[in-house]
C-alpha cells in the first residue's frame, strides 16, 4: 500500500494509523495526526485503518513567536 | 512579576486573568532548556508555539515538553496564507490539547511578514464563534480594530515593526490611535527589540507586549526576560501614574526667586 505521508509518497504495510506512526519511527506521544485532512484523536489511532492513496499529515508543536 | 502597586492590575483575555503583561514566544532559542528559566525570570504567563509537519530526522521532544504547566500556551497559525488555513491550524491545536487560545497569523507577504488584515478578520470571525479566545496579529488600522472587536476577538495584536527586526515602534503614530479607540486589550506584538521600546509601548497605553526574538536571541535570554519584565512593569506603572505632558519651555523645578539679586 502507498500513502502520502507529509507530502511524500511512501510504502506501508501497517494495519492502522498507530502502527504506521511507530513503523515510520515517529514518537506517538508527541505527534498530531490528520488523515485526509481530518484530525484523528490519539485514542482513535488504532481503529483508523489506512487505505491506498490516503494522505497522512503528522504534525507537532515547535518553537514559534 | 508584580509589585505592590500593580498587584490588582489584572489583564483579561476573554475570561482568563493574567497578572503579567509580558507575553513571550518559543522561537529561535539556541537551547530549549532555557525556556523554563526564562519564563521563571520574566514571569510571563502566556507563551506562543507553532505547529509544523514532523521532521522524522529530528528526534527532539516537542516544544510543549519544555514549557512549565503553569504557563498557558498560545498556539499561533504561522504558515497560514489564508483564513481557511489559519482556521484549520487553530482547530488542530485545540484538538491536540493546547486549550482555547489562538494567535491568528495570516501572512502572504514573505519579505516583511506583514499580516493580511482581511484574512485575519475572516479567521477571527470563524474561530470566535467556535469558542476560541482569539488574539489576532494585525496591521495597525483603526477600522480593522473595530471590526475585530465586532468579530469577537479577545484582544488585538498590532505590530510595532516587522517580525524579528528589533526595530521597535515604527508604527508608533498608528499604535497611539488604536490604543485610544480600542475597546479590546492592545498587545503590541512583533519588532520590539529592547526593553526601552517595551516600556515606551506600555507608557503609551498598550495593555501588554509580546516579545520573542529579542529575548530568545540575546546572549542571556534569562536576564533579557527579566529586563523586559521590569520594563513592562515600569511602563505600566508610568501609564497608571498618568505622567505629565511635554512642555516647550523650561519650567523650573527649584525656586528661582531668591537672595542673590535683590
Amino acid at each position: 500500500m502507498h500513502i502520502i505521508l507529509n507530502g511524500e509518497q511512501t510504502a506501508s504495510n501497517s494495519p492502522n494509523l498507530h502502527a504506521m506512526i511507530v513503523e515510520k519511527g515517529f514518537d506517538p506521544d508527541t505527534v498530531i495526526a490528520e488523515v485526509n485532512f481530518q484530525l484523528i484523536k490519539k485514542t482513535d489511532w488504532e481503529q483508523t485503518s489506512l487505505h491506498e492513496g490516503d494522505t497522512v499529515e503528522l504534525l507537532s508543536f515547535v518553537g514559534g513567536g | 512579576m508584580s509589585t505592590r502597586e500593580t498587584e490588582n492590575d489584572t489583564l483579561y483575555f476573554g475570561d482568563v486573568a493574567f497578572s503579567s503583561r509580558l507575553l513571550t514566544g518559543t522561537g529561535k532559542f539556541a537551547s530549549r532548556d532555557i525556556i523554563a528559566p526564562m519564563l521563571e525570570a520574566s514571569g510571563s504567563e502566556l507563551i506562543t508555539v507553532a505547529l509544523r509537519r514532523v521532521d522524522p530526522d529530528a528526534k527532539e521532544k516537542d516544544i510543549l515538553q519544555y514549557i512549565p504547566k503553569s504557563v498557558r500556551i498560545l498556539p499561533n497559525t504561522s504558515g497560514a496564507r489564508t483564513a481557511e488555513e489559519a482556521v484549520r491550524i487553530a482547530r488542530i491545536a485545540r484538538e491536540a490539547g493546547c486549550g482555547n487560545f489562538i494567535k491568528i497569523e495570516v501572512i502572504t507577504d514573505m519579505k516583511y511578514l506583514l499580516p493580511d488584515n482581511a484574512g485575519t478578520l475572516k479567521a477571527t470571525e470563524i474561530l470566535a464563534k467556535e469558542g476560541f479566545i482569539v488574539l489576532p496579529y494585525m496591521m495597525p488600522d483603526i477600522t480593522v480594530t473595530k471590526q475585530l472587536h465586532d468579530a469577537g476577538a479577545a484582544a488585538i495584536m498590532p505590530l510595532g515593526s516587522p517580525i524579528g527586526t528589533n526595530r521597535g515602534l515604527e508604527m508608533k503614530a498608528m499604535l497611539k490611535r488604536i490604543i485610544e479607540i480600542s475597546k479590546l486589550p492592545v498587545v503590541v506584538d512583533a519588532g520590539i527589540g529592547r526593553p526601552s521600546q517595551a516600556a515606551e509601548a506600555m507608557e503609551m497605553g498598550a495593555d501588554a507586549v509580546l516579545v520573542n526574538t529579542a529575548i530568545a536571541t540575546s546572549h542571556d535570554p534569562v536576564m533579557a526576560g527579566k529586563a523586559f519584565a521590569l520594563a513592562v512593569q515600569a511602563g505600566r506603572m508610568a501609564r497608571l501614574a498618568q505622567m505629565a505632558e511635554e512642555k516647550e519651555y523650561a519650567d523650573a523645578s527649584s525656586p528661582l526667586t531668591g537672595f542673590l539679586r535683590q
